[in-house]
């Protein structure tokens, strides 16, 4: 049982209203019609399974319906942030994590 | 193919808007018409916590841009209520606008109101909005008593404290694992918007969860 931060209601939330939807930040390929069986096979069916950082989709549920991002250190379970859709994730590996951590002691 | 995509967004509008409710002399049942029933001698005379359903209201969902001041303006010329901010409700007599998403609100009000609402509500906007009526789709029930909060807190994983949950919040959130729409309406009472496949299981949860603070299935006197 952990809360995740809904950046659109503003406020923690217990895991039970949220449900994880995979990896974040895919980018469709700009033109379909002309990419390689390979690129579009891809972005269909391929992602990363990492020990450690991973950004991923997450959907508050049964709240605003809204999805947004979530970078989680899939080792810890740690949640290191949560940012809106289209927005970049501000930790991207887990030095940044240590950073943070100095920063906030 | 795409200019065949952007085409068919340019073309106006059309919404196939209908009154909703029969015109023939159909009597009209809530979802928890078959419970909500009381056996006359059951009653006690104080309850803890008062139980009960306010049937067959209107209820429209609203969605638009919040940041486009043509849309908060139509909106408030139709129903009387400025758009609420984020985890608020705005009230105005017998109608009331909650805060569901960034780009969501719920629209309560009197039954027989959600046709004539929602024609005003597309005579002021404009562009880029969704009005969807609700009303069957889903049911408001009432929670009151100086132990409903108690109730609550068996049943919900928020935090249902004061400082947490003050008066005037509504907050969309698991309830005994299904779901509701939770407004503090005052101290000791609480609105709850639940779907009407749920409704009934949801009224049985609180039953069960409210036996030991003598819960009473009415509206208290
Ligand atoms: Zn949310």
């Amino acid at each position: 049982m952990f809360y995740l931060f809904c950046p659109y209601c503003g406020e923690h939330r217990e895991e039970e209203e949220f449900h994880p939807r995979g990896q974040a930040h895919l980018s469709r390929p700009e033109d379909p019609d002309g990419c390689t069986d390979e690129e579009w096979g891809d972005f269909i069916y391929f992602r990363t399974n990492p020990r450690g950082l991973h950004h991923e989709i997450w959907v508050h549920a049964v709240g605003c319906r809204k999805f947004f991002n979530v970078t989680r250190d899939t080792q810890s379970y740690e949640i290191l942030e949560t940012y809106r859709m289209g927005s970049a994730p501000r930790i991207t590996d887990l030095n940044d994590k240590q950073q943070s951590r100095e920063v906030q002691a | 193919m795409s200019e065949a995509v952007n085409a068919a967004v340019n073309e106006p509008i059309r919404v196939a808007v209908m009154e909703q409710l029969p015109k023939a002399n159909v009597t009209a049942r809530s979802p928890l018409a078959h419970s909500t029933r009381v056996v006359p001698g059951t009653i006690q005379e104080t309850a803890g916590v008062y139980l009960w359903e306010e049937a067959l209201r209107t209820h429209l969902a609203i969605r638009g841009n919040a940041g486009s001041a043509d849309f908060s303006r139509g909106v408030e010329a139709a129903t009387g209520l400025a758009l609420p901010d984020r985890l608020q409700c705005s009230q105005s007599g017998d109608w009331s606008l909650s805060w569901i998403a960034p780009d969501e609100w719920l629209l309560i009000g009197p039954g027989k109101e959600a046709y004539a609402m929602e024609l005003s509500l597309r005579a002021q906007l404009d562009g880029h909005y969704a009005v969807i009526n609700l009303s069957g789709g889903q049911t408001l029930l009432r929670l009151a008593g100086p132990k409903a909060r108690l109730v609550l807190m068996k049943s919900c994983p928020y935090d249902m404290h004061d400082r947490n949950f003050p008066v005037g919040k509504v907050v969309t959130t698991v309830l005994a694992k299904s779901q509701a729409t939770v407004h503090r309406i005052g101290d000791e009472e609480w609105a709850l918007v639940v779907r009407r496949s749920f409704a009934d299981y949801v009224w049985r949860w609180l039953m069960d969860a409210g036996k030991e603070y003598d819960l009473g299935p009415r509206r208290p006197e």
